[in-house]
């Protein structure tokens, strides 16, 4: 076919021009459309970006938040995120302050005693819209807690007052429950039991106060917005746009606001992608980001100030003891333990500094009785021997009655840094010891259900401490514990446990973890990993930030701007 | 036209309720206990939490409690964010995923058509090679990519210029809406052009369009009138349910990007086993699908006087 | 008038053909052999089948032309970018180190004399230096660029408590390259103090002969004596995140990934062309009926049901349900194509040659096979086109939570997936995969396209 290319007649010639007019009515078009939109969006109030992470004019710093916070009433939290916020705008009777000592918060005098304690409220403690903050609040905000109405998950934390257990299993009225106001100012409460640790108890989330007057005026509204809400805290929160924008600003009104030399936070970015933040960090919009593997080579050649600590919690993988399962058997136990190679899983696998190869239940972090737990009493040493691990895999077989030990299923959830570690497990076991490892990747709910109910041979889990002691560790397998996933059960650890919740002598009690952690290990009730740590970039003129293992984290009521770092 | 849009809307309404109910069976059917966390919780705890959400009582009967409550518009309280109601969740966040999906569409409509419309007139020319190659490329890439190089892009233009031309995450202002809609429009934009190409070959080659051109037509109404406007019709027929997949779908452009819109509750909520946010939302979006799908059968009846509505 | 006068009877004799002038010298074409040659001739067409072949002939022979285990990590050259093999001193296995604790003498702001305990390798950097009084305890940092003149210090790698405790022992991902280590000393708050005293470190990479052998680099301790060098294993196209060589993964992934990508398409276009031109041409209460369903399945959440259809399949924990993934994907990406294709019908219904055929007592199915969907061809292609990356993809993300391939078992979509995290340092794990993805729509869309114009009737009889 001999003709004209087809583009050069002038068919297509002027195709091409009403192509490039449509492109600039298109143009045209777009960009109407979004001022419209932008325009329409801001008569219903939409909430305008951050500044820059640092505003020495404003005293404003801006950071990320992972994901909007789901529940800001202090007796029904779980999350993270929650309570974060929390330990900003309320404040509990005690605090941590920045070297994680228990320090005065609304209450400035204590007394812990073996049947209970009493706190002495100080006078100019104040609610944001003036009021005073009484023994009251906390009676209100603690009844509520337990009440089985409110359906408190973390209501457990609690049951070291008196009668609360009995309270949130519906066999007695709240009122009964073992905390009274003596006066405004004089809070008194019952133990059900003694308990050594009450003091760091008592700056956990649930135990913050409500005001009942302004509860009952919001009714089931009460937290679902800024305006629900009032503080007690060093800041308040006056911006709450859903799932886009949280404003906490310095709180007028707390007893000790000349301490706090920030005037806001702001935080106008809700994201858990790990990569926005750092480009966010990078643009100079806010004031720190986490950091991951892969950006750590970036981060050096940014000549970026890096941080690191230690988050606090421990990785692990759990075992099954149910009945029918092969992971009930000591010695296939033991055969994977002397394989486990913490030091290899993260030097070489997760390679983030702070990440520490654990070696037992408890973490590096807990105190002993004056120094580091585990300094105090070191675990029994575990060094992987192939050769012996091999041996243990022969007994086991022998006493299971089998020729192979069938495929393990290794349950995990769908995360990144979870899929990498499984497959790291399946090929060490099977590199090692020949064992078939399937990986069983579960959504987050599913695999709680599968958890529950015992439908997996490993599982890989985590624990992070809910107060500073090592019982948070502790309690975790004894046999009545509802965390006790594989149902590991073992009268000599649960007779240790029992010990350390009543005694008072911390003697006694690090003792009784000791011979905990002995048992875990010689028993290779599971196999330790690692303990957590994070390694973060901040903007070298903000100081003073917390971050800690417990407590709010991290925490910015202490932190203060420096124009010259 | 009027009873057209009457039977449509009613058949609508009954889609609708086959969609919810399906929802409702496949959601309870899936295993995992939406009131599970992390911490285990005592049966006692668990028994005051399902009365909390009306977990306890028979699936029917929540079924109907579901049902009566959506007739009324009301879809219930969310059970991660718990103070807060489902449907101020969806009317919080579906505007500013409606305002970003339209924008996408827009990009991607009138992108397509003009880059589809400029490859078929430069078949296999330097320009087809050209555009249809990012084409390929662009889908050959996970989504993820593209959202992230775009920040990753405008991170760097703020550094090389010294001050910030345009926010890399956030919603509010009209320079949000720019980049994060265009990302997000790509997708779709690649679909179109190959789509306009082809349906421009076909239409080019028609028996019409020669009839035009041998009777004298002045180009410019022969492309505008005849050429495009058939070319076109694939391309709304696809638009309908893109509209309603971008607005609810943007799942990793909202993520990027930190926008609060929808897509994110839709794929939290399957994950959390949030029962009535995945009710609420597949309700939404339902309706919406089917609002989209007939006015863009309204149109095709419009743009193409051939094609007989019944 | 000159002319009539000039014939003769011999001009009305009857003609006789004395040559042929339309001569069939060839055979006839019908249509399908008329494709065919256009399509053979349609060089970019030819070059995309041939490269299609040779995809597939990777997936099926790659594995056994390149024998290294997809599964098996090598995690010394975790993340490694292609290059050639590196070899590894043997040296004696590192004892234990309880490291170094000295009485502080000095006072100071900064440690002195901080070096070596001894050689630096790969396996162990260990650390000593001179402690000062005053301190409560040195914090160690690694950078891999030079820390001066702006206190960069780069990785804190962790600390040390106690002023006494002068030593720190390095095993980090320590890799064959230049460390610049800073130890800064922290005074009676705990705070670091300004000054830093830098040592510049050349690691080695190193081994022992036992993790010779045990990582199956050599098959025995007794040949390996300490100053020999060893090779490591080779990995053309570098290894991804967990030490895992790409080239095999790529191979082994190929098989998965083409044949989700191909098949499925393929599956629910066929569905889609099927159910869309008898919903278009049908018409009435059928085409009502049939779209409202399409639509029911489209506005179906996603995730939700594919999670139901892991459980309906009975896929058991941890194994590769391959067959359910896919009955699940073209049982929920079929409505697009058939909207799409009905749309078309709807529009060639109009048109003069099918009243025609009509006419002429053409049955439906001849109508539709013959002469409507050959021209709803050219959107079925772009479909098509892009359904295979999409495909792909949506295996990946299911693989990612659980269904579909369990892992170790690669594809190119998960394979993209993870190559995302590292796309900036490591941008290899991302690239390959996503290269070869490209490469395969490009030839299955050029082909597509070449089919299609050897299929097109219009251009039947042109070149």
């Amino acid at each position: 076919m001999s003709k004209q290319p087809e583009y050069r007649d002038p068919m297509s010639r002027t195709a091409v021009r009403q192509l490039v007019w449509l492109g600039a009515a298109g143009t045209g078009a777009f960009i109407a459309l979004m001022v419209a939109l932008a325009w329409a969006s801001s008569l219903t109030g939409g909430s305008a970006g951050g500044g820059a992470g640092i505003d020495f004019e404003t005293k404003t710093i801006t950071i990320v938040i992972e994901d909007e916070p789901p529940q800001l009433d202090s007796t029904r939290v779980t999350d993270t995120i929650s309570f974060r916020i929390l330990g900003h705008v309320m404040e509990g009777l005690l605090k941590y302050d920045a070297s994680n000592q228990v320090v005065p918060g609304v209450a400035d005098r204590w007394e812990i005693r073996p049947e209970g304690a009493t706190f002495w409220l100080r006078e100019d403690a104040r609610w944001s819209d003036g009021k005073p903050v009484t023994a009251h609040d906390f009676v209100f905000a603690w009844r509520k807690v337990v009440d089985p109405v409110n359906a408190s998950q973390y209501a457990f934390i609690l049951y070291y007052v008196k009668n609360a257990e009995a309270i949130n299993t519906k066999k007695i009225p709240p009122d009964q429950l073992g905390v009274r106001a003596l006066s405004d100012r004089v809070l008194e409460v019952e133990f059900e039991r003694p308990v050594a640790f009450f003091d760091k108890l008592v700056t956990f989330g649930l135990y913050f106060p409500i005001r009942e007057d302004f509860y009952a005026s919001r009714g089931d509204r009460y937290a679902a917005d800024a305006g629900d809400l009032i503080f007690n805290g060093p800041f308040m929160m006056t911006r709450w746009v859903h799932g886009a924008h949280v404003r906490l600003e310095k709180n007028p009104r707390y007893w000790d606001r000349d301490a706090i030399r920030l005037n806001a936070i702001d935080m106008p970015y809700v994201t858990a992608d790990a990569t926005a933040v750092i480009n966010l960090f990078k643009d100079g919009s806010v004031a720190s980001a986490g950091l991951g593997n892969e950006q750590l080579d970036e981060a050096m050649k940014l000549r970026w100030n890096l941080g690191r600590y230690d988050d606090g919690s421990l990785w692990y993988l759990d075992f099954n003891f149910r009945p029918d399962r092969v992971t009930r058997n000591l010695h296939l136990r033991k055969a994977l333990q002397l394989v486990n190679d913490p030091g290899e899983l993260v030097n070489k696998v997760i390679a983030i500094p702070g990440f520490r190869p654990a070696a037992s239940l408890f973490p590096s972090w807990l105190t002993g009785i004056s120094g580091p737990f585990r300094q105090e009493y070191p675990p029994p040493a575990v060094t992987p021997d192939v050769a012996k691990a091999r041996e243990h895999l022969e007994i086991a077989k022998r006493e299971l009655g089998l020729t192979d030990i069938p495929p393990l299923v290794l349950l995990t959830d769908d995360s990144p840094t979870a899929n990498k570690q499984a497959e790291y497990f399946q090929s060490l076991f099977r590199r090692t010891l020949g064992l078939e490892i399937r990986i069983d990747k579960q959504i987050f709910k599913q695999r709680l259900q599968k958890t529950t109910d015992g439908d997996f041979d490993i599982v890989s889990a985590g624990w992070g401490p809910d107060y500073a002691d090592p019982l948070t560790y502790g309690d975790l397998y004894a046999s009545w514990n509802g965390n006790n996933r594989g149902l590991y059960s073992n009268p000599a650890l649960d007779a240790q446990v029992r010990i350390a919740q009543n005694s008072l002598d911390p003697q006694v009690r690090m003792k009784a973890f000791a011979e905990i952690q002995r048992i875990m290990i010689e028993d290779a009730v599971h196999l330790p990993n690692y303990e957590r740590g994070r390694v973060f970039v901040q903007d070298p003129r903000l100081k003073g930030v917390v971050r800690r293992a417990v407590g709010t984290d991290p925490d910015y009521t202490n932190a203060y701007l420096v124009e010259n770092p | 036209m009027l009873i057209y849009t009457l039977k449509r809307v009613v058949q609508g309404i009954v889609t609708v309720w086959f969609i919810a109910t399906a929802t409702f069976v496949a959601m309870h059917a899936v295993p995992g206990d939406p009131l599970a966390d992390q911490r285990a919780t005592t049966e006692q705890i668990r028994r005051n939490l399902q009365a909390r959400y009306g977990l306890d009582r028979p699936l029917i009967e929540q079924y109907g409690i579901f049902i009566g409550n959506t007739l009324k518009g009301d879809f219930g309280i969310s059970f991660t964010q718990e103070n807060r109601r489902v449907n101020d969740i969806i009317f919080e966040s579906f505007p500013v995923s409606a305002t970003l999906g339209v924008l996408a569409v827009v990009f991607a409509a009138f992108g397509g058509v003009v880059w589809g419309a400029l490859t078929a007139i430069y078949r296999n020319r330097l320009p087809d090679h050209i555009i249809t190659f990012l084409v390929i490329l662009g889908i050959s890439v996970p989504s993820f990519v593209v959202a992230a190089l775009g920040q990753l892009a405008l991170v760097d233009i703020n550094a090389w210029l010294g001050f910030s031309l345009l926010p890399i995450a956030g919603w509010g202002s009209v320079r949000h809406m720019i980049v994060p809609s265009m990302v997000l429009g790509l997708g779709t934009m690649a679909y179109l052009t190959r789509l306009m190409r082809s349906s421009m070959l076909e239409i080019t080659g028609s028996d019409f369009i020669r009839t035009a051109r041998a009777k004298g037509l002045p180009p410019t109404r022969i492309f505008l009138k005849h050429q495009l406007r058939n070319a076109i019709l694939p391309v709304v027929t696809v638009l309908g349910p893109a509209i309603a997949a971008i607005t609810t779908g943007g799942f990793v452009v909202e993520l990027v990007f930190a926008i609060p819109g929808l897509g994110r509750s839709f794929v939290q909520s399957v994950q959390q086993l949030d029962y009535t946010v995945i009710m609420g939302t597949t309700v939404f979006y339902g309706a919406f699908l089917v609002f989209m799908v007939i006015v863009v059968d309204l149109l095709y009846g419009l743009i193409d006087p051939r094609v007989r509505l019944e | 008038m000159n002319a009539v006068e000039r014939f003769t009877p011999l001009d009305f004799e009857p003609a006789v053909i004395e040559r042929q002038v339309h001569a069939i010298s060839r055979p006839s074409l019908s249509y399908w052999q008329d494709a065919g040659r256009r399509l053979r001739s349609n060089w970019r067409a030819s070059a995309s089948l041939a490269i299609i072949v040779g995809l597939v002939a990777f997936a099926i022979a790659g594995p056994w032309v390149w024998r290294v285990d997809p599964a098996a990590q090598d995690i010394d050259q975790i993340s490694q970018a292609p290059s050639l093999p590196s070899t590894a001193l043997i040296v004696e296995p590192s004892a234990p180190w309880a490291g170094v604790t000295t009485e502080p003498i000095r006072a100071g702001q900064a440690v002195t004399n901080l070096h070596l305990a001894e050689s630096a390798t790969t396996q162990t950097v260990r650390l000593a230096w001179e402690p000062v009084l005053g301190a409560t305890g040195y914090v160690i940092y690694r950078s891999i660029y030079d820390p001066a003149p702006d206190r960069a210090l780069g990785l804190p790698l962790g600390d040390v408590l106690g002023a006494q405790r002068a030593s720190y022992e390095d095993r980090l991902d320590l890799d064959p390259t230049r460390y610049w280590y800073s130890i800064v000393v922290l005074d009676a708050s705990r705070a670091e103090h300004d000054e830093y005293t830098t040592l510049v470190v050349d690691a080695v990479r190193a081994v022992s002969p036992e993790e010779a052998v045990a990582r199956g680099w050599a098959s025995d301790t007794a040949a390996l004596g300490v100053g020999d060098r060893i090779t490591l294993p080779f990995h053309p196209l570098g290894t991804d995140y967990l030490g895992r060589d790409m080239l095999a993964r790529l191979g082994y992934g190929a098989r998965v990934s083409l044949f989700i990508g191909v098949v499925a398409p393929l599956l629910f276009v066929v569905i889609g062309i099927v159910y869309g031109s008898i919903a278009g041409f049908v018409g009435g209460r059928v085409d009502q009926l049939l779209m409202r369903f399409a639509e029911f399945v489209i506005a179906l959440p996603f995730l939700l049901f594919m999670i139901l259809f892991k459980i309906a399949f009975g896929v058991g924990p941890g194994e590769s349900g391959v067959f359910p993934m896919l009955v699940a994907l073209v049982i929920l990406d079929w409505p697009p194509t058939a909207r799409l294709v009905r749309g078309q019908i709807l529009q060639i219904r109009q048109e003069g040659y099918v009243s025609a055929s009509q006419l002429l007592g053409a049955k439906t199915g001849y109508l539709l096979f013959r002469h409507m969907i050959p021209n709803t061809l050219g959107v079925i292609l772009v479909t098509l086109t892009f359904a295979v990356p999409s495909a792909i993809f949506t295996e990946a993300f299911l693989s990612f939570i659980g269904m579909g391939v369990a892992p170790p078992t690669p594809s190119w979509g998960s394979m993209a997936n993870e190559g995302i995290r590292t796309m900036l340092s490591h941008p290899h794990e991302l690239i390959f995969p996503a290269v070869f993805i490209s490469v395969a729509v490009l030839a299955f869309n050029v082909l597509g396209d070449g089919l299609r114009d050897a299929l097109d009737v219009r251009m039947r009889g042109r070149e």
